[in-house]
């Protein structure tokens, strides 16, 4: 199949940036979405042009690392999918389509579709943890931990940060990767000790990096290519007032 | 002829190891090694190389113990090490099933498993702390599967008859890595550990003999900086990726261990590359990587093939039961659809050689659901399976529930790796070495489910002691960065940047991976004969002259450059690709996932030769490689042939 791009070309942060046009001619639709840009891009090199600049890694849908908007969407349009596990299929023959970074002031752009996604690290250091040094924890079966709590645990626990929520949201908010964490943690009798401490500090790293608020849009949810429900903002909530009032 | 290839040195042996009952090797080491007065380690620095389970856990644990920490990834975040790719799930010999394993019998399928390749002593370390993992992990909150009564829920793997591998559906990897990276965030967060992201290390400075630091380019802005410490660790992974198609991630590369290896680290057994058996087929000439599909499958999954070729290109259920070949329980009934990889691997390629094989060019066999799916029904096969179904319907566009997988073994992890001794040092003092970066604890071939295991009993219970034991004997001499050493170091980086990117050529980087992929599938894949082998070498040697005149870099240093990036690791690869080729040439008996056409027995099975090849193959860099070979001794599982029969 044949398609135009058109893609967001910034070759560094203080460059302004623009969007510019390519063909692809003869794209396999067994092909993902990365291997279009890789075919792209080995084009551009031969030409003498600077190839896009963009992060992936696994190629599995499970690292987290690729992410760009497609069309507007983040990931592009198919529900639940990374950008690397999108396949030229579900695009028809003739397409243009728009490839842009994420959009959000608290991950600058580095190059073209790289942004700066640290931010997200700096939430995990606030609390995003539970203290257990390594070499003295009890038994495994010491604790039972009941299985809906467990996989409800799981559940929130798949996200893989990749960044979609915020780029989503038109706040710029990152609530839902935060409340993931909260809820992954909270769930388990484990988490339990540093559970108000825990929503506390990263609520406030997090406004410290320049997320903007959650209004309860729910894009976040929409495009998250984990699944990860809204409600765990609702969770997230309630445990920062539980915590609030403690204080 | 092959002769001229190498050069045969002198032996080498693991001193570290104490000898004595295998039970107590390991706690006699802790005891026997030196300890450093909590008020002295923060005097004390060490740089980690890799931010995956080994490095990870490693950085953690020795911050947690208050040493210095400087850790390094070429990725954005340190939780995005490859060691988040893992699916199955991790060995722990807890015998929480009471179906009769013990430490002993994880250690005796472990060696076993390895086709007698790796050391007796370190694989009874490991079967012994895997019961220590499993209690971190829970304490740090991976949210292991539970049974309704709360305990933790098994499942067995590939090469095994219990069910020792705890899991975290299919993500185990990616939730053992978080409570990993989430311990190292903390530390990072208290100031204890300082994290480079997008820093890539590209050369290793050895000051008097010892490691002291690396070479790192900020892969934002193009510096090149040096840093100095007391120890340095790498935890870079494994080189899989020489081969282009592998089910590595796209950045996972050889450079760190290769650099290392340059400067006087040896490299063992580097032809040592487990096949996978059970990978989502190659679709087109596009491809940029193979997909996984964890092992587990095999738990419920039968693998078949239709019984005549011209049936092979009907659609799976128009084949009748009786048609069809399910030829893993067919040739090995105690194990079945629950071989080993190698084992299940060369079966694959041997039906597909026969023209059996099924889905676009022959290259696949069915792993099908179908009777697990009545059996326990659709729901229940759901819950265990379900996110590796969306994942295949996701890549492939077919519905498992309806239609049956189509699998291929494909490149998965490499059993090779530099050379280090029980206290996981490699031959440059200093220079320590854990997870998949090093060669120690799985032999010619790695059982499901032990990559996990191995990765963060080294990072977060073996290396701490050991690499204390190092760091007692420092604070070692301050070093300048003007020292000589530190500067033809940093020059040495900086003049093979300016060579990459003045070559100016007319073809790309990935031209020449690709290339050398297929030379490397092609001789030093699955199978490999002498002749193979020894066209191989000179077919990289060739490769590798037109990369340095031909290779066409774009754009500068001084930038974000992912061509820059990835041409400095293949050029890696392609010198890495010929020691491949020439261990697999020297080592003529196949052994694990190496599968040698000359030394087959009369049915066609891998065929060891114990007399000969029971030994380490440890290379040392030169124009010509050195061998020099560590003897394996086997006081406790006594050789065997692996029969799964």
């Amino acid at each position: 199949m044949d398609i135009q791009v058109r893609v967001w070309r910034q070759s560094d942060p203080s460059d302004k940036g623009r969007m510019v046009t390519y063909d692809v001619k003869d794209i396999s639709p067994d092909a993902s979405f990365l291997e279009m840009l890789d075919v792209l891009n080995e084009k551009l090199i031969l030409d003498g042009d600077d190839p896009i600049a963009f992060d992936h890694d696994c190629r599995e849908g499970i690292c987290g690392m690729c992410g760009m908007m497609i069309n507007g969407v983040a990931h592009g349009p198919e529900r639940a999918t990374t950008t690397c596990q999108l396949h030229m299929r579900h695009f028809n023959d003739g397409d243009v389509i728009d490839v842009e970074p994420w959009r959000a002031s608290a991950f600058p752009v580095v190059k073209d579709l790289v942004v700066n996604r640290g931010a997200f690290d700096r939430i995990i250091q606030a609390g995003g943890y539970i203290t257990a040094p390594t070499g003295t924890a009890p038994d495994a079966h010491a604790t039972p931990v009941p299985k809906p709590d467990a996989d409800a645990a799981f559940e929130a626990a798949t996200c893989i940060g990749c960044g979609a929520c915020v780029a989503a949201c038109p706040n710029g908010s990152s609530m839902l990767f935060t409340a993931a964490k909260v809820a992954h943690l909270g769930l388990l009798p484990q988490g339990q000790p540093e559970r108000d401490s825990r929503v506390v500090d990263m609520l406030e790293a997090q406004d410290e990096e320049g997320f903007g608020g959650c209004t309860n849009m729910g894009e976040c949810t929409t495009v998250c290519p984990k699944g990860i429900p809204l409600t765990l903002i609702g969770r997230l909530n309630n445990d920062y007032r539980k915590a609030m009032k403690k204080r | 002829m092959t002769e001229s290839f190498w050069k045969d040195g002198d032996p080498i042996a693991d001193t570290a190891a104490p000898d004595g009952p295998i039970e107590t090797r390991w706690d006699r080491r802790k005891f026997s090694a030196k300890l450093v007065n909590p008020a002295n380690r923060r005097k004390l620095s060490v740089i980690v190389v890799g931010t995956g389970l080994a490095g990870g856990s490693a950085a953690a644990t020795l911050a947690e113990a208050g040493y210095k920490v400087r850790s390094y990834c070429y990725q954005d975040s340190p939780r995005r090490a490859h060691s988040i790719a893992a699916q199955g799930g991790i060995n722990a010999a807890k015998n929480y099933r009471n179906d009769g394993d013990s430490i002993h019998r994880l250690f005796y399928d472990t060696v076993k498993g390895g086709d007698f390749r790796a050391r007796e002593s370190n694989v009874y370390r490991l079967a012994q702390v895997s019961v220590n993992i499993i209690d971190q992990c829970v304490a740090q909150g991976v949210p292991f599967a539970r049974e309704y009564g709360g305990l933790l829920d098994n499942r067995s793997f590939g090469g095994t008859q219990v069910s020792r591998t705890f899991y975290a559906r299919g993500q185990t990897g990616q939730q053992l890595l978080l409570g990993a990276y989430q311990a190292m965030e903390r530390q990072i967060g208290l100031g204890n550990i300082e994290m480079f992201a997008r820093h890539e290390m590209l050369e290793l400075v050895i000051v008097d003999g010892k490691a002291r630091g690396i070479v790192v380019r900020d892969m934002v802005t193009g510096e090149i900086t040096t840093d100095l410490a007391d120890a340095v660790v790498l935890a870079s992974g494994g080189y899989g990726n020489v081969f282009f198609l592998s089910t590595n991630a796209k950045g996972c590369n050889v450079t760190a261990s290769w650099r290392a290896h340059r400067k006087g680290a040896l490299f063992a057994n580097p032809c040592y590359t487990q096949i996978h058996p059970t990978c989502i087929p190659e679709s087109g000439s596009h491809q940029s990587k193979l997909t996984l599909m964890s092992e587990s499958l095999r738990n419920d999954g039968r693998v078949w093939v239709p019984k005549r070729r011209e049936d092979c290109g009907k659609p799976a259920g128009d084949i009748a039961e009786g048609d069809r070949d399910y030829y893993l329980e067919r040739i090995y009934p105690s194990f079945g659809n629950l071989v080993p990889r190698d084992i299940a691997s060369r079966a694959a390629k041997n039906v597909c050689d026969e023209g059996r094989g099924v889905g676009p060019g022959g290259l696949g066999v069915y792993l099908d659901f179908a009777d697990a799916i009545s059996r326990l029904g659709r729901d229940a096969v759901e819950a265990k399976y379900g996110n590796l179904f969306e994942m295949y319907q996701r890549i492939t566009g077919e519905d498992p529930y309806e239609v049956p997988m189509r699998i291929y073994p494909a490149v998965h992890y490499t059993m090779g790796g530099l050379w280090v001794d029980y206290d996981l040092q490699s031959t440059i003092p200093g220079l320590f070495v854990v997870g998949e970066a090093n060669f120690s604890d799985h032999g010619a071939n790695r059982l499901g489910a032990s990559a996990l295991m191995q990765g963060l009993a080294d990072g977060y219970f073996v290396l701490p002691h050991t690499l204390a034991n190092y760091l007692a004997s420092g604070p070692y001499e301050k070093i300048s960065p003007d020292h000589e050493e530190v500067v033809a170091a940093r020059t040495q980086v900086e003049e093979r940047i300016q060579k990459l990117l003045s070559i100016n050529g007319d073809r790309t980087v990935d031209s020449f991976h690709r290339e050398l992929g297929h030379i490397m599938w092609e001789y030093c894949g699955m199978e490999r004969t002498e002749e193979g082998l020894t066209k191989a070498i000179g077919l990289i040697r060739g490769l590798r002259e037109e990369f340095w005149t031909r290779v066409k870099v774009p754009g500068t240093g001084e930038q974000l450059n992912q061509n820059l990036e990835k041409a400095g690791r293949v050029a890696d690869f392609l010198e890495l690709g010929e020691l491949m080729c020439i261990d697999a040439l020297h080592r003529a008996e196949s052994a694990g996932g190496h599968f040698r056409a000359e030394s087959q027995t009369p049915d066609g099975e891998a065929l060891r030769h114990d007399d000969e090849f029971s030994y380490v193959a440890a290379w040392e860099y030169g124009e010509t490689p050195t061998l020099h070979k560590e003897k394996l001794d086997f006081e406790y599982v006594h050789p065997s042939t692996r029969s799964y029969k």
